[in-house]
């Protein structure tokens, strides 16, 4: 046979065989782990603010992630996942090498600043974690980075060290004030903006809960300042193909899979975004019960 | 000539009531003696008719003549020769359009049942076949790609693995399969079929990589250029959902089909919570639209323990773009059909969840563009039908995610351009075929798409020195 020059085709993920291995975890709060996959396709083509989609096991549910870290050349990709759900409890109770049945992406378009000098990063809770490659690719790109990023207390506060090394500054909160500003992230975000003069090449952008992401929005909406955030709506396949993860933006319906997940939060319909979020709350209540 | 019977040997199904309870296959397929019996009333037209109206020309007399004399194996590999899929196929073609429309028969009687032999004999074969595993065949001709698991991309496979080439199949789900798999009911098709069809490739040495989404994980450049493929075929398919756009789609309860019935064929949301996938379906529903995927979609809901399902169309039955066996089905199982009734919002509660459909009543006027008659409003007053649950169900575009970068040309609505002989797109050594290029249509169309380009390919290859070491074509291709 003429097989000239065959090239055996690089880091197959050889799902059938051996599925992505994890290669690191790490407890970073009570509910939060960071895991390290091998995962060499998706981590040659990860851009900062693209997310994977991870099914643990045969009948599980294809759930999205955002990526926390990719190495190309040691082909990992990194997740940080809270236990909220049964999905991402399962994806908690998984060792070191264990498997993850199925990884795809990455998915979704990577973070762009628009035309700004200077990103503030907002991070709620873990949502910190997928903060973190946009603002090194930011602070690479020669912007002005800075992050807030607040928790509860101080054990459920995550990425500080990482976001420390990619920004010139990192203000933690806590809501009961023990560790960093005592209170809200966006009433750090408010002394911030104050203490700013010119915020005409200011961007922000925040990713977290729903709640907060909204009254960052309304925060910014006040000063004037561009926003975007990161959402996060119910998704099944993540390419476009089911229509579930639909988000009004500007009036217009656009697929936080393949449109998202990053938008101009003055734009985004958060009130439709909230309540089809809870389309499941029944379901997962029956799904999390023992 | 013997006098032949007038109707079609009826085909052995679950009673309606105790079928639209479970999610398994409905038809329960021909005994011996009655595909026998069946095949037996052929013609034997001097020109068989039926042939011309196969997109992929499976040689019809012959199989029911080997059918008609016993003759199963024979009667396969006839079939085989021209249709990679045939125990698909003969569950879903809309044959009544196709091979039984031109069927001598049919002008006074019913037309030989040609789809339920098909059938019968691709499963016959399944159930003979050796069950000793044999050691998948190793494939070291030239490379090529194919770009998505669905019917396209599985026959191009199947035909290129036979020629000799090395091939590997990308596929962006978790299971490969496209369409087959996520779209199309367990009873309609079961996947167990449908596992065989994919097993049989991967034994004939085709290579499928799941989890791998083309232009994503990895771009057409890369595939060319860093992973020595020599040619790709993309398969890629017409997932992308159409909406109404009307008022209150966004609602808690409003699916598109695609949604509901990935929720259910792929992630398996009626066996929830055992499967970890929810789908929420109400008492009362509406499906928008009357083709296939809106019956599989009504069916299923009534599957998933709906009380009440009802098709909603602004056509008429006659315009109904459905299969006539999907379509009695659902009648049988008690769907409702809402003819001339045109969804113009949805109405929801103060949670955000649908609780009605508000329709404007139609009637038709002159033909538009597709040639069937347009839907104008009758001038009654709209009225409102309580539902809990919506599914949208009129069709489905090509998805862009590969096409957005406008290295392969395309047309306004996204499909590929395709040269009509070859399939080659606008890149040479880029080939594509079925709903990629063609918009939503049928499984045999995306087959017979698949095998036209593998041919193509297979002269490309050879002709540029690619393909010396690999089989002569076939003849059909």
């Amino acid at each position: 046979m003429a097989a000239a020059q065959e090239k055996p085709a690089p880091n197959h993920p050889q799902h059938t065989v051996s599925a992505f291995r994890i290669l690191k975890k790490e407890r970073l709060t009570p509910v939060t782990n960071r895991f390290v996959l091998d995962a060499s396709w998706v981590a040659r083509a990860a851009k900062p603010g693209q997310f994977v989609i991870v099914r643990v096991q045969k009948d599980g549910e294809r759930i999205p992630v955002t990526i926390a870290d990719f190495d190309a050349a040691k082909g990992t990709v990194t997740i940080v996942v809270q236990e909220v759900g049964r999905t991402s409890k399962l994806i908690g109770s998984l060792m070191e090498g264990q498997t993850v049945l199925d990884l795809v992406g990455p998915l979704g378009e990577p973070f762009h600043a628009r035309q700004a000098k200077r990103v503030i990063g907002i991070g709620g809770g873990f949502g910190a974690a997928a903060l973190y490659p946009v603002m090194r690719a930011l602070s690479q790109a020669g912007l002005a980075t800075e992050a807030v990023i607040g928790a509860r207390t101080r054990e459920f506060l995550v990425l500080e060290q990482e976001l420390a090394q990619v920004c010139s500054q990192v203000m933690p909160c806590t809501d009961d004030g023990s560790y960093g500003f005592k209170g809200f992230v966006t009433d750090r975000l408010k002394q911030r903006l104050d203490e700013l003069k010119d915020l005409s090449e200011v961007e922000v952008v925040a990713v977290g809960p729903m709640p907060m992401m909204r009254a960052v929005t309304k925060l910014t909406g006040q000063y004037k300042v561009a926003t975007q955030v990161s959402l996060d709506p119910i998704m099944v396949d993540g390419t476009g193909m089911c229509g579930g993860c639909r988000v009004t933006v500007g009036g217009e319906i656009k697929f936080a899979c393949v449109d998202g997940p990053f938008f101009d939060a003055h734009q985004v319909d958060f009130d439709e975004c909230v309540r089809r979020n809870k389309m499941y709350a029944h379901e997962e209540k029956l799904s999390n019960a023992p | 000539m013997p006098l032949k019977p007038r109707r079609k040997t009826g085909m052995p199904q679950q009673p309606p009531k105790q079928r639209a309870k479970t999610f398994e296959e409905v038809n329960e397929g021909y005994t011996e003696a009655r595909a026998m019996f069946e095949a037996s009333r052929c013609l034997e037209c001097q020109i068989a008719a039926c042939e011309e109206g196969c997109p992929v020309r499976v040689p019809i007399k012959g199989f029911l003549k080997c059918v008609s004399e016993g003759r199963f194996q024979d009667a396969y590999d006839l079939i085989k020769s021209a249709n990679p899929l045939p125990a698909i196929c003969g569950r879903v073609c809309p044959q009544e359009s196709q091979c039984e429309k031109l069927c001598h028969m049919a002008t006074r009687f019913h037309p030989v049942g040609i789809g339920h032999l098909e059938r019968f004999v691709a499963d016959w074969e399944r159930q003979h076949r050796s069950k000793t595993p044999v050691a998948a065949k190793k494939l070291t001709g030239p490379r090529v790609a194919i770009v998505g698991a669905g019917p396209s991309g599985l026959t191009a496979a199947g035909e290129l693995a036979r020629l000799g080439y090395h091939v590997t199949i990308f596929e962006a789900l978790h299971e490969p399969g496209g369409v087959l798999r996520y779209g199309i009911p367990e009873f309609r098709l079961p996947k167990a079929v449908l596992d065989d069809e994919i097993q049989q490739l991967q034994q004939a040495g085709v290579e499928i990589i799941c989890n791998v989404i083309i232009g994503k994980t990895i771009t057409l450049e890369q595939l060319t250029k860093e992973m020595a493929f020599k040619a790709i075929f993309i398969g890629t398919g017409a997932g992308l959902p159409r909406f109404l756009g009307i008022p209150g789609e966004n609602l808690n309860g409003v699916y598109s089909a695609n949604e509901f019935l990935t929720r259910i064929n792929l992630m398996k949301a009626y066996q929830f919570p055992n499967a970890h996938t929810p789908l929420k379906v109400g008492e009362k529903v509406a499906v928008v639209g009357a083709g296939n995927t809106a019956m599989d979609a009504a069916r299923s809901a009534l599957r998933m323990g709906a009380k009440e399902v009802r098709i909603v169309y602004r056509r008429s039955e006659t315009e109904m773009s459905a299969r006539e066996e999907e379509y009695h089905h659902a009648q049988e199982e008690g769907v409702i059909f809402q003819w001339l009734t045109n969804p113009i919002r949805v109405v929801g509660n103060d949670e955000g969840w649908v609780t009605g459909l508000e329709c404007q009543p139609q009637k038709l006027g002159p033909p538009d563009e597709s040639g069937r008659a347009r839907p104008v409003s009758s001038g009654e007053p709209p009225v409102v039908i309580p539902i809990d649950t919506l599914v949208v169900a009129i069709g489905t575009r090509p998805n862009r995610l590969l096409t957005k970068g406008g290295e392969l040309a395309t047309t306004s609505w996204g499909g590929l351009v395709v040269s009509e002989s070859t399939g080659e797109t606008s890149r040479s050594g880029i080939f594509a075929g079925g709903d990629a290029v063609t918009g939503a249509a049928t499984v045999i169309l995306a087959a017979g798409a698949g095998q036209r380009a593998a041919a193509a390919i297979h002269q490309k290859l050879s002709a540029s020195g690619n393909g010396q070491a690999v089989k002569k074509t076939s003849g059909h291709a």
